[in-house]
C-alpha cells in the first residue's frame, strides 16, 4: 500500500502544492484543515489529477483538547506528517491585545507543539516516520515589525531541533524548514523582492526532495542561507537601531 | 497595498490593489465595493485592469472529470496548461485553444476565445455546459443556455462584467494521439490564400500567417497551415499521448525600442517565408508546437520593450472582406511599422450577444507603440467600421466608445444585463468606463 502523508492545515497555498506534488509521487493524502467545504474541493482536485486516494478530516490547531481524538480517528495513520499551519497576524494588533498576540503564539507554537507531541510518541513507538515542520526565518532574529510571529516560530524552530535529537535513534526523521517569502495569501499585498521569493510549488517540489534525503534544517531559496548569514551578524549594538 | 499591474503587452499599466480567494466564501468576504477579476494576464488590453483586481489564480480547482464522456468541471482560475497536463493523457483535448496555453478558465470563457478551427467548433462558450457566476447583487447563479440564459450570453465573452465566473463545465473534444497531421501551402499572394481558405473548409484547424509589408506582385504572400489530430497509425511513437510543457527560451529582459524597426521585421518575415522552401510541406508535430508556437519563448513580449506594444484584431464579413483586407493592409504598408506576424484566418457563422466572432476573415497583427500610432489606428478603426466589421475586445486598449457602440450591434442588449446582475456597478474595468458599458 502507499505511503500516506498528513498534511496539518490543508488549506494553506503551501499545503495545496504540497499535496498536489506528493499526490503526484504516489501517495496517498490526508487533509487536515478547517473548514469541509474548501477541503473538498481539494480533495477532489487530487483525485482527478493524480488518481491520488484522498482523506479529509477536520482539525483546528488552536482546539488543542481536539488533537489526541482527531489524531485517533485518522482512517489511516501517517507515515509522513507535514505541519505547515501558521499564522502572520498584526503586529501592531499584536501589541495592543492580547487575544491577537496569544493567538500568533498558538497559531505557530503551541498548536503544532500540542499535535506533533502525539504524533511524535506515535512514530517513536512505530520506530519510523518523517516530521516535516514549516518554520520561519522569522525565528532567527526578533525584528520590531513582526517579532510576535518571529519569537512563537523560533520556539518552534528550537522544538523540532530537540524533537530531531530525541527522535533520531528511533529511526524517526524531522525536518525543518524556513521558507522565506512565498508568494502565497500570507503576504497578500506586500510587495517581496522577485530573487528572495519563491512561488508554492518550488517550495513543494524543494520539501519533496529533501525530506527524501533527510535533511535536517533547509531554506527553499540557497540565496537565502546568505541573507539570513549576514541578518545574524549585525551587533545587536546596530541591529537595534535599524528600522527592520 | 497597491502595485502596478499591467497585461501581456505591457500597456496600459495601471495601480491596483490586489486581492485573492481559494474558496467562495473567502471570495465573498474580501470583495469591495468596486473590482474586476483578472486571471493570468493574457489579454492584450485594459478588460482586466481597475484600481482593485480580483486575482483568481488560486481558485485552481479541478471539481469532477467524467473521462468516458469527456467533460469537464473546474474553477475558473486553472490554467489550460494545467488542464492539459490532465486531460491529453486520458485522451482528451480543449474543444477551442487559442494561441497561448497560459490563459484561464475564466479569461476564456470571458474572452469567448476563438482557435484555428473556429469555423468548424465555433468559440469557447459553445462548449460550456454550464457555470455558476458571482454577480453584483452578492448572488451567485448558475447559468446556462437553458437557465438564466440572459446572464449565461453575457458571461460568454462579457470580459467579466457580469461578475466572477467561479465554475465552469465543459466539454472537451476526444482525441488518440497528441500529435497533429500538419500541410503548410505557400501562398504567393492575398488572393491565392483566400482561395486557398476556401477550398480546405472541411480542414479542422486552419490559419495563415501574412506578409504585411509587401506589396505589388506579392502582397499579402502568405503560408497557410492546415491541421487535423492524427491517429495511432500516423505517429511513430511508443508513447502517444504526452504532453510538454518545457519552454526552450526565454526572453531574459526587455529589448530596446530601436531593435524593432522596419527592416527587421522585414528581414524576419522573408526568413519566415523561405525557411518554406517547397510549395506544400506535409508533417506530423506535437500539439504544442502547433497551437503554441509562441509558449515556447517565455516572456516573448518583452521584445517589445518597456513601452510596450498593441495587438490589433479586427474581423470583417464575408461580403467586405477581401475588398476591405486589401484597403487595411495597404495603409498598414504605406504606415510602414508592421508586426512580427500578422495572422489571418476565416471565420464560420457566430451571432452570440457581445462575442468577437462573426463570418468572415480575421486579421491579427502587433505593433510596438510608437508616437503616431494611437492616430493611425484611430484611422483604422474607422475603415473596420465602414467595412461592418469590428475589433476584439480582449486585444484592445483604445478603441473609441462611438467605435463600440457602432459596431457590437447587441450591445444595448449586452449594457441592459449587466445592469440587471450588477445594478451597482460593482464589477468596472478601465475597458467598460472607457466604453461607457458602466456605469
Amino acid at each position: 500500500m502507499e505511503e500516506n502523508v498528513l498534511i496539518l492545515g490543508a488549506t494553506s497555498d503551501m499545503a495545496v502544492a504540497l499535496a498536489r506534488q506528493l499526490a503526484l509521487e504516489g501517495y496517498s493524502i490526508t487533509l487536515a484543515g478547517r473548514g469541509s467545504d474548501r477541503l473538498s474541493a481539494l480533495e477532489g482536485d487530487l483525485r482527478v489529477r493524480h488518481k491520488a486516494t484522498v482523506f479529509s478530516a477536520e482539525f483546528d490547531a488552536l482546539d488543542f483538547d481536539s488533537h489526541a481524538g482527531f489524531y485517533e480517528s485518522l482512517p489511516e495513520k501517517p507515515d509522513i506528517v507535514i505541519c505547515v499551519f501558521g499564522w502572520l497576524g498584526d503586529q501592531q494588533a499584536a501589541q495592543q491585545s492580547w487575544d491577537h498576540c496569544k493567538k500568533i503564539i498558538d497559531s505557530n507554537y503551541t498548536g503544532a507543539v500540542s499535535i506533533l507531541n502525539i504524533v511524535a510518541n506515535d512514530f517513536e513507538r512505530r520506530k519510523k516516520g518523517i516530521i516535516v515542520g514549516i518554520s520561519s526565518v522569522a525565528g532567527e532574529r526578533g525584528r520590531q515589525s513582526n517579532y510576535v510571529y518571529g519569537s512563537a516560530k523560533a520556539g518552534f524552530t528550537a522544538y523540532l531541533s530537540g524533537l530531531r535529537n530525541r527522535l533520531f535513534s528511533h529511526g524517526v526523521h524531522v525536518m525543518t524548514v524556513k521558507p522565506g517569502f512565498v508568494k502565497t495569501k500570507m503576504i497578500e499585498g506586500i510587495e517581496t523582492p522577485k530573487m528572495l521569493t519563491a512561488s508554492p510549488k518550488a517550495v513543494a517540489t524543494r520539501i519533496s526532495r529533501a525530506m527524501k534525503r533527510r535533511k535536517n534544517v533547509i531554506y527553499v531559496l540557497p540565496i537565502w542561507s546568505l541573507v539570513m548569514l549576514v541578518i545574524r551578524s549585525i551587533p545587536e549594538g546596530i541591529f537595534k537601531k535599524l528600522k527592520l | 497595498m497597491k502595485k502596478l499591474i499591467t497585461n501581456w503587452n505591457n500597456y496600459p499599466v495601471v495601480e491596483a490593489r490586489e486581492i485573492s480567494f481559494d474558496y467562495e466564501r473567502e471570495l465573498a468576504q474580501k470583495l469591495n465595493q468596486q473590482s474586476i477579476p483578472h486571471g493570468n494576464g493574457r489579454c492584450y488590453g485594459d478588460a482586466s485592469l481597475a484600481p482593485e483586481v480580483v486575482n483568481t489564480l488560486r481558485y485552481d480547482k479541478v471539481l469532477a472529470f467524467d473521462e468516458l464522456n469527456g467533460i469537464i468541471t473546474c474553477q475558473s482560475g486553472i490554467l489550460l496548461s494545467d488542464l492539459l497536463q490532465i486531460i491529453v493523457p486520458r485522451g482528451w483535448f480543449l474543444p477551442v485553444t487559442p494561441g497561448t496555453k497560459f490563459i484561464t478558465v475564466g479569461g476564456a470563457v470571458a474572452s469567448d476565445v476563438h482557435g484555428k478551427n473556429h469555423h468548424v467548433d465555433g468559440s469557447f462558450s459553445r462548449h460550456i455546459v454550464s457555470m455558476s457566476v458571482l454577480t453584483g447583487t452578492g448572488e451567485t447563479f448558475v447559468c446556462s443556455r437553458t437557465q438564466h440564459e440572459d446572464l449565461f450570453w453575457a458571461t460568454c465573452g462579457g470580459m467579466g462584467l457580469t461578475g466572477i465566473i467561479l465554475d465552469v463545465k465543459f466539454r472537451l473534444k476526444r482525441i488518440s494521439t497528441a500529435y497533429i497531421r500538419q500541410r503548410q501551402i505557400k501562398a504567393r499572394n492575398l488572393d491565392e490564400v483566400m482561395a486557398l481558405f476556401e477550398e480546405n473548409s472541411a480542414s479542422t484547424y486552419s490559419v495563415a500567417w501574412i506578409d504585411c509589408l509587401k506589396s505589388g506582385k506579392s502582397f499579402g504572400r502568405s503560408i497557410l497551415m492546415l491541421g487535423e489530430h492524427a491517429g495511432t497509425d500516423e505517429v511513430n511513437r511508443d508513447k502517444v499521448l504526452v504532453p510538454k510543457e518545457k519552454a526552450l527560451f526565454k526572453v531574459p529582459f526587455n529589448f530596446p525600442g530601436f531593435a524593432l524597426n522596419g527592416f527587421s521585421v522585414k528581414v524576419f518575415n522573408a526568413l519566415y517565408y523561405a525557411k518554406n522552401y517547397k510549395k506544400v510541406i506535409d508533417n506530423i508535430t506535437h500539439y504544442d508546437g502547433f497551437y503554441y508556437p509562441l509558449d515556447s519563448v517565455l516572456e516573448w513580449n518583452k521584445i517589445y520593450g518597456k513601452r510596450g506594444f498593441v495587438q490589433y484584431q479586427f474581423v470583417l464579413p464575408l461580403s467586405s472582406s477581401k475588398q476591405g483586407l486589401v484597403d487595411i493592409l495597404k495603409r498598414i504598408n504605406k504606415h510602414g511599422t508592421g508586426s512580427f506576424l500578422a495572422v489571418l484566418k476565416l471565420f464560420g457563422e457566430q451571432d452570440d450577444l457581445i462575442s468577437f466572432p462573426m463570418r468572415g476573415y480575421t486579421l491579427a497583427l502587433d505593433f510596438p507603440i510608437q508616437p503616431g500610432l494611437f492616430e493611425f489606428l484611430d484611422e483604422l478603426d474607422i475603415v473596420v467600421a465602414d467595412y461592418g466589421g469590428r475589433i476584439y475586445l480582449s486585444k484592445d486598449a483604445r478603441m473609441k466608445k462611438e467605435i463600440f457602440w457602432k459596431t457590437y450591434p447587441r450591445a444595448h442588449e449586452f449594457k441592459d444585463i449587466i445592469k440587471r446582475y450588477d445594478p451597482d456597478n460593482r464589477f468596472v474595468s478601465r475597458l467598460s468606463e472607457r466604453l461607457t458599458l458602466k456605469p
